[in-house]
């Protein structure tokens, strides 16, 4: 469903493994594969620790040297970034490659103005006197809506309110229009009103820049407002892949049903139970043994576990668009599986 | 931003009247009085007597506390009985010494200190940065009058290289104005006072400033470790900022804001007199004064230097809470 273009990153395999001396390493991220084409968002979804996260960090190239071990492939317009040297990376963050973080306040620098976070990165990237770099950063927040910003570019960021913070953050990832922004949670610590106009101003800037999104969330409310297509994961690594259309209506993943009925609605009866899926994340069995998520699903055979059924669960494509890590999906009997709708999604 | 200052300086009133009581009760309860130190252990009671009375230390407590409070207010703390001259006098002249040992003491902490700490904390875990947390635990643990001493021993003594004692070397006749000796040297354009006064300066200002030192290096060392961890770091490695940059404006600007107030404590510390250094280097400010006034129970000085000392230390914390406030704009008073 993503438009005719060459895409911009593309994520092959990519693995991240945390060692530490003395103890088992441990596989936060494990072959995970996609890929963002200009003007497209996309969904990375899941549960805290499920690796989505430390997927943004890799592809970034922000996760520490040590102890960190990242292999498999991302490619930024071809280049392979995994081993790129560093300064190879910075030359790319902030000029090409935009990132939005989870918690504003502590995202930002709570001793240096605004104004100077904003402009630094233009002076960095970009050949500009500090005028004129000041005057951009008015322009740039002005842009994601923060009003009298020639004001605000003097305040610290303890003088902003949450909603204006991320729109600081969010103005330094633009400053010079990225081709490719991830947002890690961008909503997660602000209020619902607030959520909607931060989701609202980063939609308008795929429309009207083209660029690529990479979204990351576990609220399934930012999923159907924004995303195109749709990367669930669990236990570090993907394990269903939908336009947004089509997971909305027929999830096939057991967990993305779970997720999906977990969802508080205004249409049930009012007392009626949620529907949790029941256990946590640290319920997960490890990939090798068998589905990780099959302690949890209601879906669950012997033949999940590696054990019967000798081989680990692989993830297939399941229909046009579609991918799918499951042996035993939820079944839609009043459409049938595979067909698309997401032509009306869009 | 005045009304915080006048609010700390009012403070400053109930702080002195209750040290100034117990000051005065402390003092009279040490063994041996004042007259027993002057005339010596054989002293008649005879002239003991007649030494109290000529000082009115034979009247009432309660008469000689609100005589000593009344002139104390105008700053006139009284003849001291060792110099024979008033407190308030040898205060000027001892305090500038102290002043100097004390801004040496803590240019060499910092000086060394803070990139130490940064260095140890970007190299964590290399032999750099143990070396630096066992070498400034030893430098707490050790004892300061015995490094002090050695200091002396060795570079004074054995090697000669620095002066060992003193304010001064006694051959220079120096010009004084302000009793900053430096300061004079350098009005008068008296070259060789002033620097002569600088190298009597390195010794004690190393075995003073070894304590501080040790907590700048752990402080800073924690706290960058801690920094290089926050969230706005990350953000300015996910900006594509150069490393120096990240480095200067995000990770030291933040982690120096603990390290600044420790500098504070440990510069109103000193202040109040390094004892022990002074006494071993005989070095003429307001730490040896007070150890010779303890023990020739020169009560006013005791008195008058503490007080004054006392004011000196609210003061620095006063400057410490404002510097603060400029280093960190969430603190800023308004």
């Amino acid at each position: 469903m993503s438009p005719l273009q060459a895409p911009v990153l593309e994520v092959e395999d990519l693995a991240v493994r945390f060692t530490r001396r003395g103890e088992q390493p441990t596989l936060a991220v494990d072959g995970v594969s996609f890929s963002v084409a200009p003007g497209e968002t996309i969904g990375l979804v899941g549960e805290s620790g499920c690796g989505k996260s430390v997927t943004s960090l890799a592809i970034m190239g922000l996760l520490p040297r040590r102890g960190v071990e990242v292999t498999g492939s991302v490619r930024f317009d071809g280049n392979d970034l995994v081993d790129a040297p560093d300064h190879v990376l910075r030359g790319l963050r902030g000029a090409d490659m935009g990132m939005v973080f989870q918690d504003p306040l502590s995202s930002l620098n709570p001793t240096v103005p605004i104004g100077t976070q904003v402009t630094e990165v233009l002076l960095e990237h970009r050949q500009m006197s500090k005028a004129e770099a000041r005057d951009e950063a008015t322009r740039l927040l002005d842009r994601v809506g923060i009003p009298d910003p020639g004001r605000r570019l003097k305040e610290y960021p303890h003088q902003l309110s949450g909603g204006m913070r991320q729109r600081a953050l969010i103005a330094m990832a633009l400053a010079c229009a990225p081709r490719l922004l991830i947002a890690d949670e961008p909503t997660t610590a602000l209020d619902v009103t607030i959520q909607a106009q931060i989701l609202e101003l980063l939609r308008e800037l795929v429309v009207d820049s083209g660029t690529a999104l990479v979204m990351i969330t576990h609220d399934l409310g930012v999923v159907a407002g924004l995303c195109d297509r749709v990367h669930v994961m669990y236990a570090g690594k993907i394990i269903e892949t939908a336009d947004r259309h089509d997971l909305f209506a027929r999830p096939r993943q057991p967990y993305t049903g779970g997720l999906l009925a977990s969802v508080p609605r205004l249409d049930s009866a009012r007392g009626a139970p949620l529907t949790p899926i029941r256990g946590s994340a640290r319920d997960a069995i490890p990939w090798a043994e068998g589905c990780a998520f099959a302690p949890r699903c209601d879906n669950a055979q012997d033949d999940c576990l590696t054990e019967v059924s000798g081989s680990t669960v692989p993830l297939v494509p399941d229909g046009p668009g579609r991918e799918l890590r499951c042996r035993h999906p939820l079944e839609h009997p009043s459409a049938p599986s595979g067909a698309t709708a997401s032509g009306a999604a869009r | 931003m005045l009304r915080f200052i006048v609010r700390r300086l009012l403070q400053l009133i109930p702080i002195l009247l209750g040290l100034s009581v117990l000051l005065f009760a402390w003092l009279r309860a040490l063994p041996g009085g004042p007259a027993q130190a002057a005339l010596g252990e054989r002293a008649t009671p005879e002239a003991i007597a007649r030494y109290n009375e000529l000082f009115g230390l034979d009247e009432p407590l309660y008469v000689q506390y609100f005589r000593f409070l009344g002139r104390a207010v105008q700053l006139d703390f009284g003849n001291s009985t060792q110099y024979g001259r008033p407190v308030t006098d040898v205060f000027l002249e001892r305090f500038p010494g102290t002043i100097e040992l004390t801004l040496l003491a803590m240019v060499f902490a910092i000086g060394v200190g803070i990139p130490l700490g940064y260095l140890a904390a970007r190299r964590h875990g290399s032999f750099l940065d143990s070396a630096s947390v066992i070498g400034s635990l030893i430098g707490v643990a050790i004892p300061v009058f015995f490094l002090a001493y050695l200091l002396r021993l060795l570079f004074a003594v054995e090697l000669g290289w620095l002066p060992g004692s003193g304010r001064q070397d006694v051959r220079i006749d120096a010009t004084r104005i302000t009793n900053f000796y430096v300061l004079d040297g350098l009005l008068t354009r008296e070259w060789d006072a002033a620097w002569d006064a600088v190298m009597h300066l390195v010794l004690p200002a190393i075995a003073l400033g070894t304590i501080p030192l040790a907590i700048i290096v752990r402080i800073t060392r924690a706290s960058v470790l801690d920094v290089v961890n926050e969230d706005y770091v990350r953000t300015a490695n996910a900006k594509g900022l150069a490393m120096a940059t990240v480095r200067r404006r995000h990770i030291v600007r933040n982690a120096l804001l603990p390290v600044s107030t420790t500098i504070g404590l440990q510069t109103g510390l000193l202040l109040s007199g390094a004892v022990l250094t002074e006494t071993v280097f005989a070095f003429g400010g307001v730490g040896s004064t007070l150890y010779d006034a303890i023990r020739l129970r020169d009560f006013a000085v005791l008195q008058g230097f503490i007080l004054m000392l006392a004011v000196v230390y609210v003061l620095v914390n006063l400057l410490v809470d404002i510097s603060y406030g400029l280093l960190d704009p969430r603190v800023r008073v308004r």
